[in-house]
């Protein structure tokens, strides 16, 4: 299958530069083209009051069925706090090979942790989890390389660790 | 270790079990899932996992009985519980019924990561600890071919040039001459070495329970197959399996044999799929093989296939001189063993020794040594610790009087030097005894 393009949609508010920035290495990551654009969702369908956070399951499900086309990988953007029924919470999350994913800024800046807001870092750690949930969508599984962008994280420190690009050997597995 | 860690996921709510396959997925584990207890432990019947992960609470059998359920046919299972209605009775409960770890859900991403991790570090190192234990066994047995004579340094020359190899071997020799020894000393000399070595006794075991010690067999296929079980050729993938007394194996296995070497692959007993396997074959027998194959009971196709390279393993009497070497070194074995202080053996008692035939060849002479040990004073072997049967002592005595003078030393180091029972044993009285002890000049050994 060609692939055509990669689809970024955000759901609520980000800043049309971070978006634009992170369109920018996203394209550069895998040669493709990258739409950036607003997409509208209710995401009260997809609240949990119990938990104050809202279903990442349903979310990529959602992603997958309306937003997302055969010859492009999608992936949702969003600002709310992921999670799926086993985590506490989510970074992000997708299809594996599949042709949807996504990502939440929410616990990625310092204000959540206590530590003092850094706009850069925000930036750094948001354009690493959309790379990496993309990785997936490519087929691109977790890689032991520690300053590979596929590398597994789970705190925000373990996104600091890595680059925002893939490995030699992930790269080479994109074909 | 580049094997793919296993997992199996066991959840009666579905979008646990999604996520979690998609969790484990992107970090390149193996993963199935099932909704209940009940097929799970299908699964596992037909196959292996390295850890299982379970939810405790689940509709029909829970996550504790199923625990015990795996537990009860793989004890080494790593089986991880969860929950979300988490008390501490049942984490006490579930660690004391083996599971490896308790998480109550939902848990931390890193948590999980963490947990998993040191699950596949755990099983790295029974892998590891495994192989190792392996190579201890096989590095200690080449140790154990003792001696410098002639002989067996002929043997050790042959298992030098053959354990590159890949041919298959028969060692020939007498029982109890150590022809295990030598397979493990050709497998732990060869390429194959960090690979299983997996020895089967054939004459142990009937024509039946051969068959499906070697093939394996699927569940059902007999009375008491309640699981799966890997046979000995699979377990030897990679690796060697050693057929001891191979000359008593049946005609029909004879035939199930011969096709097995041709094809490497073999079906299991009560299945239907092919399976292959990569393995060197060693054989042992204390038989004339050449002379079956020429009265027609051992089939000769199989012979050759077999006896690419022979080995015969000498027995003791051919090689007396490496007996001192091989007491030497069964002491040091057994003083260490039995956690006692090293002792010597006299010379008298050693040149007895050394006139010794061994029909039972090297395990005879370390049977001795190990009871010399047991029932002696705990500083020096003395002839009087050695059962050495006048029947089977090699004698040089030609005269009457020289058969009497040996009859009454051993009858006296029998009884320990007791001159009444050793009288009463040589149905004379004590005052000829006495006579005969200084006419002969025989003195107890000190």
């Amino acid at each position: 299958m060609n692939l055509e393009y990669i689809n970024l949609i955000s759901f609520g508010y980000f800043e049309k530069g971070l978006l634009e920035l992170v369109a920018n290495d996203v394209k550069k990551e895998f040669l493709l083209p990258v739409i950036y654009r607003e997409g509208h969702l209710d995401l009260s369908e997809f609240y949990d009051p119990g938990r104050r956070q809202y279903d990442g399951n349903k979310l990529l499900k959602t992603i997958d069925s309306k937003f997302a086309f055969d010859n492009d990988k999608t992936l949702g953007l969003f600002n709310v706090d992921l999670y799926i029924p086993i985590l506490t919470y989510i970074f992000g999350q997708a299809y594996l090979n599949g042709r949807a994913g996504i990502v939440s800024i929410s616990r990625l800046s310092n204000e959540r942790y206590g530590i003092k807001a850094d706009d850069k870092q925000l930036v750094d750690r948001f354009r690493k989890e959309v790379i990496h949930e993309l990785g997936h969508t490519f087929g691109l599984i977790h890689c032991k390389n520690s300053t590979c962008v596929m590398r597994s994280s789970t705190y925000v420190e373990d996104i600091d660790q890595k680059n925002h690009q893939l490995c030699e050997k992930c790269r080479g597995q994109l074909g | 270790m580049s094997k793919k860690i296993s997992i199996l996921i066991v959840d009666d709510e579905e979008s646990v079990r999604s996520s979690l396959y998609n969790w484990f997925i992107e970090d390149d584990y193996r993963v199935d899932c099932a909704e209940d207890a009940k097929k799970a432990l299908s699964i596992l019947e037909s196959d292996s996992f390295d850890i299982v992960l379970a939810d405790i609470k689940m509709p029909g059998m829970d996550g504790l009985e199923m625990l015990k359920r795996i537990k009860s046919f793989r004890k080494d299972a790593i089986v991880i519980v969860m929950t979300a209605f988490a008390t501490v009775d049942t984490a006490v409960q579930a660690l004391k019924d083996g599971a490896f770890d308790y998480i109550t859900k939902p848990f931390d991403p890193d948590d999980l990561s963490h947990l998993i991790r040191n699950a596949s570090k755990q099983i790295t190192l029974i892998e590891e600890n495994e192989v190792l234990k392996e190579k201890v066994i096989s590095l200690e047995n080449v140790e154990n071919l003792i001696g410098n004579s002639e002989a067996i340094r002929k043997v050790l020359k042959e298992i030098e040039s053959v354990a590159q190899s890949n041919a298959s071997v028969i060692i020939t020799g007498e029982s109890g001459t150590g022809k295990e020894l030598v397979a493990r000393a050709i497998h732990a000399n060869s390429p194959r070495r960090f690979f299983p070595l997996v020895s089967v006794h054939c004459g142990a075991l009937t024509e039946s329970l051969l068959e499906s010690e070697l093939f394996g067999h699927e569940k059902g296929a007999f009375t008491g197959a309640v699981y799966n079980r890997k046979g000995r050729f699979e377990m030897a993938d990679s690796g060697t399996i050693f057929l001891d007394e191979i000359a008593t194996i049946s005609s029909k296995m004879q035939v199930e044999l011969l096709r097995v070497l041709e094809s490497k692959s073999f079906v299991r007993v009560g299945g239907n799929k092919e399976i292959t396997s990569d393995f060197r074959v060693i054989c042992a027998t204390n038989r004339d093989l050449k002379g079956m194959v020429e009265k027609g009971i051992f089939r000769e196709d199989l012979f050759y296939r077999l006896n690419v390279v022979n080995i015969n393993v000498p027995p003791l009497r051919e090689r007396i001189e490496d007996i001192p070497l091989l007491v030497d070194y069964f002491i040091k074995k057994y003083c260490t063993t039995m956690n006692r202080s090293l002792i010597t053996i006299d010379s008298g008692a050693l040149k007895r020794l050394e006139e010794f035939t061994f029909p039972g060849n090297i395990r005879e002479l370390e049977n001795m040594i190990e009871r010399a040990i047991v029932v002696g004073n705990g500083k020096k072997i003395t002839l009087k610790d050695l059962p050495l049967g006048k029947e089977i002592v090699n004698t040089t005595a030609e005269s009457l009087d020289d058969l009497e003078k040996n009859h009454i030393f051993q009858i006296l180091t029998k009884y320990n030097w007791n001159i009444t029972v050793a009288a009463k044993a040589l149905k004379i009285d004590r005052v000829t005894l006495y006579n005969k002890i200084k006419k002969y000049g025989l003195t107890e050994p000190k």
